[in-house]
């Protein structure tokens, strides 16, 4: 890569891209070190394939004017079509390239697995032993965000906060359409999906209010399914929990089943309390009086087939993989 | 089983509403209008309105023009009826031209809608009629603009380009053609009557299911894709079969022009793709319309499968759509540059390796839908690895020009403007491979530059250089070039004006498909891609203008030797323009790739004596008639109209039954008649030369 670097023509490329973070390219320029990662590797990426794709355009642009009909003076050989050698440039040219590249891509798309608890908060910068990852359960509904907080007792619609540096542990599902769970400014996105839990680790690096939203068309409201995601210190933190839990109602399922009618543009709202295991029966598609949660069938159909043990947690399915 | 999720949906809500009714009191508007209603006419909305009088005056003056000039019969017998590929061809061209305009119209409103939607201003659209545009603009673009040109074009040349006098089965090639027409006349049906989709152009459920979209713009959606997929599945195996069993004696595969191999793969990549399709929209069909749960939120039903499913034939549908084109830049290339095409074996292994990896990429599309990441990188290297035989077939176009003598001809413009697009759509595609940038990307309106950077840029490009290099072959004149130059200049510039800064609005953020936006900085960008809009409409309207001047100026611009570039290298430059009905007097044979070129340069004579009869299908009405019930089939499946459903299903299988009974479909073009005809091409030839 260093050697790389010494090419003059990619620092200009570099410097395209920095053109781009100064005319507020969130993508370009974000502030929590997974989406900084994720800058990275599209910058070196399109660092790699330019190696191949100037040439290509500059060559197509030089043999159109010097082999022009009017250019009598070119070499002209209607018979050659072969040459071994070209042929051995023009298949391991990109071969080369997308080796590079897939070896990259291998080992980032692990590095930045979502699902993967962070081991740094950001270049070198470990995380401090002592840190619990905050959790937060996000719940995508037509056509609003509804956060918990579990370890706070807290929820909130269309609005969350996190302290800078500390780790945060996103447990995101959906009551009805699929949606997309998109910070810019923080890491990339994840689909919101009903009855299975997808999963996002991230951490915010600089203070500040960020845009959050869904990236997945979801009808009619999706245009205004926005949220507001503040960047604070740990003191701030505490003060938005507090006032969460001071000017919050209470989550009741009464409450809930009011909020999960369908509405567009909702204003940020604060829940004190929250009703015993809500997000678990969203979660499990078992809100209404009587019905039977997921977990709870898949438990009672492995009984029954006796194929494998009956699983503990929630219907995660496809998404628990190895480590 | 336990008692149901929330949504329990009990199996009465659809198909089984006229018997319940029956049974309380016999209700025939009900049975015959189903849910169809004055209130399906949206004559509240005022854009609608004006497009329907629009077009229904359009439609009057063009029914009343055709009346006037007499002629229906000329239609009817000479195209409508016609098997002949050429034909067949020609008016896949026309639907794709057409269905271009209107879903070109959905581009334009959207590129306004989005300029000028900024904060307080909500734009003139609101999302019940925003989602539908979006919805329409990638539906149509896909499967009434992209298709039917890809398959106009492989009527037209291939069986000309193997030396065969017809397809396999030239019945059937109507029948698919109508089909098409079919799928398209309904999703046109749903502006004026009902309303189309709002679910994005693939239809994701849930959104797409009975409890989200309970109207009937989704089951418009459903029948008009299944019947056009029939269609397009039909002439997939129609292709196949001619490619593989109709070459002229001599043509081995590894002598085949490369259209033909590329026509091959992409014919083969239908056949094993579009029945995916017709699945999975089969079961949408079943969860809408009788409560089943293949892909609902509760009850075992999962939206993901759908979601793999579409894209394990959407992904080979992309290549579907540019392979031929590759081809037709290998013909072009060739052809302008006065040189045989650098590597053809390259070429043909990288068109087949582009073919078995199509099929290996599909979940490229939704990194984001929580695989894990050794899943994910496989998919993305798989991705990757397109690449290569991609960019070898690039390199290969620029040695074929390396050498050469290009003339600047306008599908040669088209080509290199290809050549420089596309390496930056194919760079952006790779981009959006690697799973982590993706998952900042994904739904972005970089996607968005990407796929239109692709597609304009290697399908557009593709056609209009297409159609440019072989309107002389089917008219037998040429087309304008200048009005083909300005057509050029205003598509290339205008794709450029018009997703460069999607580029850059995907990089702050920005994602697809919304309706009004709140920061003000974005704006400036929107204002410019909405330029670049307005820009490629000046692009269609220069092809438009193109196709009347050229008309007009037929007699200066005939080709009467048959070889208009007088550098024609493969078999269709060798027989007339336009070709007789039987395309060739005798079956050529084959000893190069570059037939026709070789044949100039070994001195070749025409046969002028000894021309025997020849065998020739019979136009039929069947195609039409077919495609027709299928029509109202559709319409009534959607409109939940039970009986008109049910008498136009039994009429449609009585009347293909029926048509098998018919023997008579073939006759014999005399040999007197292929002697007038050659002797007639034998004195232009002797006249022009």
């Amino acid at each position: 890569m260093s050697l790389l670097k010494s090419i003059p023509k990619l620092f200009l490329i570099a410097s395209a891209f920095a053109m781009l973070a100064g005319c507020d390219a969130v993508v370009m320029s974000p502030s929590g070190d997974v989406a900084m990662q994720q800058r990275d590797l599209i910058i070196w990426s399109t660092i790699l394939m330019l190696l191949i794709i100037v040439p290509v355009i500059i060559l197509t642009l030089v043999f159109a004017w010097r082999y022009r009909e009017s250019n009598t003076k070119a070499t002209y050989k209607p018979e050659w079509d072969h040459s071994t050698v070209l042929e051995l440039v023009v298949w391991s040219a990109p071969l080369l390239i997308i080796i590079a590249l897939g070896a990259l891509t291998w080992v980032t798309t692990h590095q930045l697995d979502p699902y993967r608890p962070l081991d740094r908060i950001g270049p070198d910068r470990p995380i401090p032993a002592d840190t619990k990852p905050l959790v937060i359960e996000a719940v995508s509904m037509d056509w609003k965000w509804l956060f918990f907080y579990p370890e706070q007792g807290i929820a909130t619609v269309n609005e969350i906060a996190a302290p800078v540096d500390q780790p945060i542990q996103f447990k995101i599902t959906s009551t009805a359409n699929m949606n997309s769970f998109f910070i810019p400014a923080l890491a990339g996105q994840i689909y919101a999906m009903g009855g299975m839990e997808t999963k996002l680790h991230a951490v915010i690096n600089e203070p500040g209010v960020y845009k959050g939203f869904s990236a997945n068309y979801s009808g009619a409201g999706y245009s205004d399914m926005k949220f507001k995601f503040h960047g604070v210190s740990e003191a701030d933190f505490d003060s938005w929990v507090q006032k969460v839990k001071t000017q919050g109602d209470d989550l009741s399922y009464d409450v809930y089943a009011q909020l999960e009618k369908p509405s567009v543009a909702d204003p940020v709202h604060y829940y004190a309390t929250v009703a015993d295991g809500l997000y678990d029966k969203i979660l499990n598609r078992c809100i209404e009086p009587g019905s039977v949660c997921m977990k709870d069938l898949m438990t009672s159909h492995s009984h029954h087939h006796g194929e494998g043990e009956a699983e503990n947690g929630h219907m995660e399915g496809m998404h628990e993989h190895a480590e | 089983m336990p008692p149901g999720g929330k949504y329990d949906i009990p199996i009465h809500h659809a198909l089984w509403a006229p018997v319940a009714k029956m049974s309380d009191h016999f209700d025939l508007t009900k049975l015959i209008f189903g849910r169809l209603t004055w209130e399906a006419i949206p004559y509240h909305e005022p854009i609608l309105v004006a497009t329907f009088i629009a077009v229904a005056l359009g439609g009057i003056a063009l029914l009343g023009a055709l009346t006037y000039f007499r002629v229906w019969g000329y239609l009817w017998k000479e195209w409508f009826t016609s098997i002949d590929h050429k034909k067949i061809g020609v008016m896949y061209m026309v639907l794709g031209i057409v269905m271009l305009l209107r879903g070109f119209s959905d581009a334009i409103m959207m590129r306004i809608q989005q300029a000028i939607a900024f904060g307080d201003n909500a734009g003139y659209l609101p999302p019940h009629h925003y989602d539908q545009i979006f919805t329409a603009h990638g539906v149509i673009m896909i499967f009434f603009v992209a298709m039917p040109f890809v398959v106009g074009l492989m009527n037209f040349v291939v069986p000309l380009q193997i030396g065969a006098r017809d397809v396999a089965f030239p019945f059937l090639n109507n029948f698919s053609y109508w089909m098409t027409v079919a799928g398209a006349v309904l999703t046109m049906i749903s502006l004026f009557v009902g309303e189309f989709a709002k679910t994005g152009w693939l239809a994701y459920p849930p959104l797409s299911g009975i409890m989200q979209s309970p109207d009937v713009g989704v089951d418009y959606y459903i029948w008009a894709l299944q019947i056009a997929g029939v269609g397009t599945l039909l002439s997939g195996v129609n292709f196949t079969v001619t490619i593989i069993k109709m070459r002229a004696p001599g043509m081995s595969l590894m002598k085949m022009p490369v259209f033909t191999w590329t026509a091959l793969c992409t014919n083969i990549l239908i056949v094993a793709a579009f029945p995916i399709l017709t699945a999975v929209l089969a079961m949408l069909t079943l969860d809408r319309y009788l409560g089943t749960h293949f892909f609902t939120n509760d009850l075992g039903g999962n939206a993901m499968m759908y979601i793999n499913l579409i894209w394990i034939w959407g992904h080979p549908e992309v290549y579907i759509l540019i392979l031929p084109l590759f081809g037709v830049f290998s013909e072009i290339v060739a052809t302008y540059s006065g040189k045989r095409l650098f590597g053809y074996t390259s070429m043909v292994y990288a068109t087949v390796v582009i073919t078995v990896l199509s099929y290996l990429v599909w979940l490229h599309h939704f990194f984001t839908m929580g695989s894990g990441a050794s899943v994910n990188s496989f998919f993305g290297i798989t991705t990757m690895i397109i690449s290569i035989p991609t960019g070898a077939k690039i390199f290969n176009w620029l040695f074929t020009m390396y050498r050469g003598r290009i003339k600047f001809e306008v599908p040669m413009l088209w080509t290199v403007g290809f050549m420089i697009t596309f390496v930056i759509g194919g760079m952006t595609g790779v981009l959006l491979a690697v799973p982590p940038a993706d998952f900042v990307l994904h739904n972005s309106l970089f996607l968005i530059a990407h796929f239109h950077n692709v597609i304009i840029g290697g399908v557009v490009f593709g056609v209009f250089a297409a159609i440019t290099y072989w309107y002389p072959k089917v008219f037998g004149y040429k087309l304008d070039p200048f009005w083909g130059k300005c057509s050029f200049w205003f598509w290339c510039i205008g794709f450029y004006f018009a997703f460069m800064p999607l580029y850059v609005l995907g990089l702050m953020g920005v994602t697809r498909r919304i309706n009004h936006f709140d920061d003000p900085s974005l704006q400036i960008w929107f204002i410019v891609a909405a330029f670049g809009a307005f820009l490629i409409a000046l692009g269609i309207a220069s092809f438009l203008i193109q196709l009347v001047v050229s008309y007009r100026k037929r007699d200066q611009n005939r080709d009467l030797t048959g070889d208009p570039w007088g550098n024609g290298r493969t078999l269709e430059w060798s027989t007339s323009s336009p070709p007789p009905q039987y395309n060739y007097a005798f079956t050529p044979r084959i000893h190069d790739t570059d037939s026709w070129w070789q044949m100039k340069q070994e001195g070749f004579k025409r046969p002028e004596s000894g021309f025997v009869a020849i065998h020739m299908p019979k136009n039929t009405m069947a195609g039409m008639l077919l495609a027709g019930l299928c029509t109202a089939f559709g319409f009534a499946m959607i409109w939940h109209m039970w009986l008109i459903a049910g008498v136009s299903f039994a009429t449609m299988l009585i009347s293909a039954i029926v048509h098998t009974f018919n023997y008579d479909r073939d006759y014999y073009i005399p040999a007197e008649e292929v002697e007038r005809v050659e002797s007639e091409r034998t004195r232009v030839l002797a006249n022009n030369v």
